[in-house]
């Protein structure tokens, strides 16, 4: 009755399989829209866009909390768990703050009167970041959830696949920030 | 089966849905659980084949209600306006309902129909099934991915009711008439429901697809290798590839689409005057847009071939009663397919300004193409070979799509060359290679796996008589519609028009598009056949007695006749050998089952 799966010890988790899948997927989301911006940033008229200093901000932000998610992997390992509860809520509060740089940044430039109707160049700042920053709220909420689970009094979890999977996803969001951050430094 | 693979995955955590579910195979649930918001990949396999059918219906309906108009210009139809009011007032469609009607045929066709309805339907129920697993990796996303489906299609068809009428731009949405609401009727609320609908789709085929691949790639059975899968699960496996890859892409250019239209950014529009004003827009590039949807809708295209072509390739080879030829080739050349779809989208935009040096590299890429696909067609040619054919209506579709892949594919090397495309962009011959070469092809594919699966499917037979006269009705209609197509473009008759009585150079073309218009309305009541056909037989078809009516060696022939939750009632079968020993060793075939004996020759 079983299910046959002779080696499935030896196979990655279902979960994150699908996960490495659907970051493929996200990748060429990106791809999609960083390619048309470099391809109008080509074109006549352009007018680019300084990227705002707080950003340096974010940038230091959001790899720190990549390094606390992935000590609470450590943590849960060793089965230190206070330990880890705390690395998981740090990792989401960082993600915050995160988002709160973003939300000052844009707010900085909006006032320079880089809005949607002025700068095409903007636009796809505020568009292609934004949905970055969307992204990463999921990833917290994902934390969040994890942190919640962890003070339900009926059940116990020790598995340390939910936080490699979001740790994972974390891991996904900050390198492609990293990658958007020098993208836009380089193309505008 | 080996004692190892019964050793419990609880310690390592890979129990899930469909491992418990394993444990009771009559599902006793209530009516809801079992056929509504069922896990279950075959319920949901059947879910997708019946929405499809039903948007099926509706896309071809309103081909036949504009065929009409191009047919007959200036007959009155009073049953028209009975029927779609406002939309054709004294009996005449209206020129804006006439675009609607041309946008949303297509959009629901391509997306709904031969998307949704065609690797929805086909790739949840054989993956499982053909690979030997109890359900999906995530049963759960698979039954989500429906319901995604669904709200899009009741986003859609709620689109059709508003006052201002559904899209009316083209199912390629083009900014700037998908980007101002100024620009039309239809580009009002209708745009936006259209982009709604598009986006919740685009979630339902990405949740499906990343199912697809995980689970074939993490559950085959014991002994499933990659290279001894049926070509089926191959298909859908770069079908799911393809879609997972290309429709977030879409995405991203209809995120920006919503932003043109409702936040005042420019990234598509640029000095467009609306009944003599100007709009603020600057700088913007409807261009950018179209690279952004032909990267999806060039791959989407194979999206709607690849399943197709896998089942024809199974249906062949059991109805030839021999192996398929160059299994590999076969393999490889679905995966050269899958590389070239992202490569060739420009060749969607050979007038519109590109750069002809860059023009030259895609034509280069798109005729490559036609490698992999004539290794393909040779390929099914010579499975057809000497074979001992048993002509059943799905091995009568199998061929005819064959040929209507053949037929359409060789005007697809017309176009794509850029310099006949100058002449022929945007005429009837696109018209006709598209069709021809996607949409029927496709179809017959779908139909194809239809007929061959459906006692698989609901544990009876489709009427045998009713399905060859709905083949042969169906294969001479189409060519009677789209073939007489190649002449008119040819001819430079330009596509999307709503009548063309002020050229002198169309008037020749009066009594052919009466003709096409007649074929494609019997074509389209002959389909009814086959609905009839569908629900009589689900329920008062001939029953199906044995496990395996066709003969055949792959593993969904191996479950009983009417496979609970959990597909098999012991354990899963071993596979022990590729799917297509057929005429082995003066054996009629051998199921993957079956052990390789000692004394079998090699193969």
């Amino acid at each position: 009755m079983e299910m046959v799966m002779g080696k499935s010890s030896k196979k990655m988790h279902p979960h994150k399989f699908l996960l490495w899948i659907a970051i493929g997927s996200l990748t060429m989301m990106f791809a999609g829209l960083t390619s048309a911006y470099i391809v109008k940033s080509n074109q006549a008229g352009w007018q680019p866009v300084k990227v705002p200093s707080i950003f340096y901000v974010s940038t230091v932000v959001i790899i720190a909390s990549s390094i606390t998610i992935w000590m609470a992997q450590k943590a849960i390992v060793e089965r230190q768990m206070t330990k880890y509860r705390l690395l998981v809520t740090a990792t989401a509060v960082l993600g915050l703050i995160f988002l709160i740089t973003q939300f000052t940044g844009f707010s900085e430039m909006w006032q320079q009167k880089i809005t949607f109707k002025e700068s095409i160049a903007g636009s796809f700042f505020y568009v292609i970041a934004g949905l970055h920053a969307l992204h990463v709220l999921g990833g917290i909420t994902a934390l969040f959830v994890l942190v919640l689970r962890m003070f339900s009094t009926r059940t116990k979890f020790y598995s340390s696949v939910p936080v490699e999977t979001a740790g994972l996803y974390w891991h996904f969001v900050d390198i492609l920030w990293i990658y958007l951050f020098i993208f836009f430094i380089l193309v505008s | 089966m080996s004692e190892v693979t019964h050793i419990h995955e609880h310690a390592v955590g890979v129990s899930h849905e469909a491992h418990h579910e394993g444990h009771h195979h009559a599902d006793h649930g209530s009516f809801l659980s079992k056929y509504v918001f069922s896990q279950d990949h075959k319920i949901i396999a059947k879910q997708f084949l019946i929405t499809g059918i039903f948007w099926a219906v509706i896309g071809g309906f309103f081909s036949v209600v504009f065929r009409l108009q191009i047919g007959f210009p200036d007959a009155k139809f009073p049953w028209l306006e009975t029927l779609l009011g406002e939309w054709a007032k004294g009996g005449q469609l209206q020129p804006e309902a006439y675009y609607a009607l041309v946008t949303i045929h297509g959009t629901v066709l391509v997306f709904f129909v031969l998307t949704a309805g065609l690797s929805g339907t086909f790739s949840n129920f054989l993956i499982p099934l053909q690979i030997g697993a109890r359900d999906m990796a995530s049963p759960f996303l698979n039954m989500l991915s429906y319901w995604f489906f669904f709200a899009a299609g009741i986003i859609m068809l709620s689109s059709l009711f508003v006052q201002t009428g559904p899209f009316s731009g083209g199912w390629t949405a083009y900014p700037p008439l998908s980007a101002l609401g100024d620009a039309s009727p239809g580009s009002k609320i209708g745009m936006d429901m259209w982009m709604i609908s598009m986006a919740l789709f685009i979630v339902s085929s990405l949740l499906g697809g990343l199912n697809y691949i995980a689970t074939i790639l993490n559950m085959r059975t014991k002994g499933m290798s990659m290279t001894r899968l049926p070509l089926t699960i191959w298909a859908f496996f770069f079908t799911a590839v393809l879609g997972v890859l290309s429709f977030p892409v879409l995405l991203s250019g209809v995120i920006l689409l919503i932003f043109d239209r409702h936040f005042g950014t420019s990234f598509y529009l640029s000095d467009i005057f609306i009944n003599g004003q100007a709009l603020p827009n600057e700088g913007g590039s409807a261009i950018l847009y179209q690279h952004l949807f032909w990267f999806l809708g060039h791959p989407e295209v194979y999206i709607i071939l690849l399943p197709a072509m896998g089942m024809v390739s199974e249906i062949l080879s059991v109805n030839s009663r021999k192996p398929i030829f160059g299994y590999m080739a076969m393999v490889g050349s679905m995966f050269a397919i899958a590389i070239l779809a992202f490569l060739v989208w420009a060749h969607h935009m050979f007038v519109t300004g590109l750069n002809p040096f860059l023009g030259a590299f895609f034509v280069l890429l798109t005729l490559l193409i036609a490698v992999p696909s004539a290794i393909k067609v040779f390929n099914w040619l010579t499975t057809l070979w000497k074979g001992n054919i048993r002509f059943t209506p799905a091995m009568l579709f199998a061929i005819g799509f064959v040929s209507l892949f053949i037929s359409g594919g060789l005007t697809g090397i017309f176009l794509g060359n850029s310099a006949l495309d100058i002449q022929l962009h945007d005429t009837y011959f696109v018209i006709a290679h598209f069709h021809i070469v996607m949409g029927v092809a496709s179809m017959f594919g779908m139909m194809a796996g239809i007929y061959h699966w459906y006692p698989k499917m609901f544990g009876r037979y489709l009427n045998n008589g009713l399905g060859y006269i709905h083949f042969w009705i169906t294969m001479i209609g189409a060519y009677v519609i789209f073939w007489p197509m190649h002449y008119e473009g040819l001819a430079g008759m330009p596509r999307r028009y709503y009548k063309y009585d002020i050229w002198e150079s169309f008037k020749q073309f009066g009594t052919l598009n009466q003709i096409i218009s007649i074929a494609a309305i019997i074509v389209f009541l002959a389909q009814f056949l086959f609905l009839a056909n569908f629900f009589y037989s689900i329920w008062k078809g001939r029953k199906v007695t044995s496990k395996n009516p066709w003969g055949a060696n792959t593993l969904e022939w191996t479950t009983p006749i009417n496979p609970g939750h959990g597909n098999w009632d012991g354990e899963i079968p071993e596979a022990h050998r590729w799917a297509y020993d057929y005429g082995k060793d003066g054996q009629e075939f051998i199921s993957q089952t079956t052990p390789v004996g000692d004394n079998e020759s090699k193969h």
